[in-house]
């Protein structure tokens, strides 16, 4: 029995430093610089300076929300005929939907960013077209198009993983008692995976909130999220203080939205990759 | 018992790949009836089952319900509900909430459908468990909420496909009366599916012999257990004798190197035949009074009487008996002409019937093999 502990206590000790060392001490570097100033002395003048970025952060989490929803909507009916396809189909299909994951992060907005040029291949293929060209990079819409191209596997994955596992049996006792497909999708498959539902969202809406490196490529000087501010503020302003403060504030918001989520998701949700 | 048709298959065909699976299955199934479709496994009963609750189209052939074809209605327009195997009940729903699913489909009033749960509860002797959870039952506990949760939309036939199944041996003995009895109180008609031939010989109406896609014999229990068609079914219901003989005439069969006096007649003269005769219907008189004599090879006890294995002219008897005989015994044998039942030769002939290499243990493990697919 106790032998049994130990060794368990023996097997997570690796993980436990490497969350002490890169998450628990770096999270505590945040709270005590977003709390003193510059000559570390305690103020509580960075967090309330965060006014002055209200209308950043909420626009941050509203496209991070947007995006998420979107990859929702694609992600539900293709993460749903994936977990009904035969094995073979499945394992092509998840390749595919791994596939882009296997290139960076930057070379991929960096190619959107391409396509979506004034003067990218887009509006070429437009005006080969005799289309109207568009003008699409350094608007919210690209920003979104970004986000969506770069974390809808996280959507996909979760999604997959908790439909494969709902038995069709389910399915045929559903329509055996009269529902409808519009009914099983209700009252079964929806309440049935909604784990994954609430996984997915996390996975998507965090990165996305935060990103920088996507509005920067795609957004431009036009706008920037919260992320690129918090940024600026170690690059270049070298205000770690504010930056400090500024991160506190958003990881406080997104955890507040995953709250308000995960109410909707039911308490007792297991399967799910909740943080 | 209801004689007016419910449902009618005509000439139903469903092949998987190039497997047949059902092979033109023609049959009748009566209103208020208890039928049971019984068969070894991959004979193709859950099929049959499927085709007619709508999960699954035949290839050919027709499912007429009321006289009309509804072969092509999807499952949640049909007035038949299933019990599966497994239950299939909702897990992210309470027992009232999966007894309501149903009823909430046909959007009946919270009202009607508080009273409706409730009676089905009380029908299923599950009084006050509307709230709990569904994974805090028992087998038999969810096995009743399945049941509770299929009658409560009125259905006019139920589907049953090895509902008792998962159950352990006492608690399907139970049940097996329990569901008898809400067939005959509610009236329905139920389509029963099992491997288990003692399960369809007290439970049914109607049985339907099923074996490599094909119905093999339907009748009554007492009918298919007495008067079986062919050595399949002879040997599937219950233990047999099955041996070669030849029709001397009507009345008179020769089996074993004797001549018996049998109750069939209709046969051609000298026309080889199957011969069937129950381990119980076999009677011991002392050796010089017997007609044909054996040598007992193997005895075992089981309870309410011996089950012996006995050698007659290098054919291996089954034989039931009260009184003990040793091992190596000789002893006389005499069979009564209502013993004796004869069957036309078929493709199942000299395939069955001999117990030269029986042995207890085996039967359990085909038995414990069945149930697991």
């Amino acid at each position: 029995m106790t032998k049994n502990t130990a060794l368990k206590k023996a097997i997570s000790a690796p993980y436990l430093v490497w969350a002490a060392l890169f998450i628990i001490v770096p999270l505590i570097f945040v709270v005590y610089y977003s709390l003193v100033d510059a000559g570390g002395a305690f103020t509580l003048d960075y967090i309330k300076s965060i006014g002055r970025y209200k209308d950043i952060m909420l626009n941050s989490i509203w496209l991070g929300f947007v995006a998420t929803i979107i990859c929702l909507v694609i992600a539900y009916p293709l993460a749903y005929i994936m977990a009904r396809s035969t094995k073979n189909v499945q394992r092509t299909m998840m390749m595919l939907v791994m596939l882009p994951m296997w290139m960076n992060l930057l070379i991929r907005t960096y190619s959107l960013m391409i396509l979506l040029q004034d003067t990218g291949i887009l509006n070429s293929v437009f005006s080969f077209l005799h289309l109207p060209e568009r003008h699409m990079i350094n608007t919210r819409g690209a920003v979104i198009l970004g986000m969506v191209y770069n974390y809808i596997p996280y959507m996909i994955l979760p999604l997959y993983s908790i439909m494969a596992k709902i038995d069709y049996g389910l399915v045929e006792a559903a329509q055996d008692l009269g529902a409808s497909r519009t009914a099983v999708l209700r009252k079964v498959i929806l309440p049935l995976s909604l784990p994954g539902i609430a996984s997915g969202f996390t996975m998507v809406f965090v990165p996305s909130v935060s990103t920088f490196y996507i509005s920067k490529k795609l957004g431009g000087s036009t706008f920037s999220l919260i992320g690129d501010i918090i940024e600026m503020q170690f690059k270049s302003a070298n205000n770690y203080n504010l930056g400090a403060a500024l991160s506190l504030i958003l990881m406080v918001l997104i955890l507040l939205c995953m709250a308000i989520m995960n109410r909707f998701t039911g308490e007792d949700d297991d399967g799910g990759v909740l943080i | 018992m209801g004689e007016n048709t419910i449902i009618e298959l005509r000439n139903i065909s469903k092949k998987f790949g190039d497997e047949v699976v059902l092979d033109d299955i023609s049959l009748n199934l009566k209103e208020k009836e208890f039928i049971t479709f019984l068969g070894p496994s991959g004979c193709g009963k859950p099929t049959m089952l499927r085709i007619i609750a709508g999960f699954l189209e035949a290839d050919s052939g027709q499912v007429i319900f009321e006289g009309k074809d509804i072969g092509s209605l999807p499952p949640h327009k049909r007035q038949v509900n299933t019990i599966f195997q497994r239950y299939q009940l909702f897990p992210h729903l309470n027992v009232y909430e999966n007894i309501a699913f149903g009823l909430r489909n046909r959007r009946m009033k919270e009202k009607d459908i508080s009273q409706k749960v409730e009676e089905m509860l009380a029908l299923v002797n599950l009084k006050g468990f509307q709230r709990r959870d569904i994974a805090s039952l028992s087998g038999g506990q969810q096995q009743r909420v399945a049941i509770a949760r299929a009658l409560a939309v009125d259905p006019r036939v139920l589907l049953l496909d090895e509902p008792l199944a998962a159950l352990d041996l006492k608690l399907r003995k139970d049940m097996q009366v329990e569901l008898k009895n809400i067939q005959k109180r509610l009236g329905i008609t139920f389509v029963f599916v099992t491997h288990d031939q003692q399960e369809a010989l007290s439970m049914s109406d109607t049985v339907v012999v099923m074996n490599e896609g094909k119905i093999q014999q339907i009748g009554s229990p007492i009918d298919i257990y007495n008067e079986p068609k062919n050595a399949f079914v002879a040997d599937f219901i219950g233990e047999s004798n099955i041996l070669d003989g030849v029709m001397l005439d009507d009345f008179k069969a020769k089996f074993s190197g004797a001549v018996f006096q049998c109750l069939d007649k209709g046969f051609a003269v000298k026309e080889q035949v199957d011969i069937v005769i129950r381990p119980e219907d076999v009677d011991i008189v002392p050796v010089e009074k017997g007609e044909i004599i054996g040598t007992v090879t193997s005895n075992t006890f089981k309870g309410i009487h011996f089950e012996m294995i006995v050698d007659i002219q290098n054919f291996k008897w089954m034989i039931q008996t009260t009184d003990y005989y040793p091992v190596s015994a000789k002893i006389g044998i005499e069979i009564e002409p209502d013993a004796i039942h004869v069957m036309k030769k078929s493709e199942y002939s000299g395939m069955f019937g001999d117990y030269s290499s029986f042995s207890d243990e085996i039967e359990h493990l085909s038995d414990i093999e069945e149930e697991e697919d």
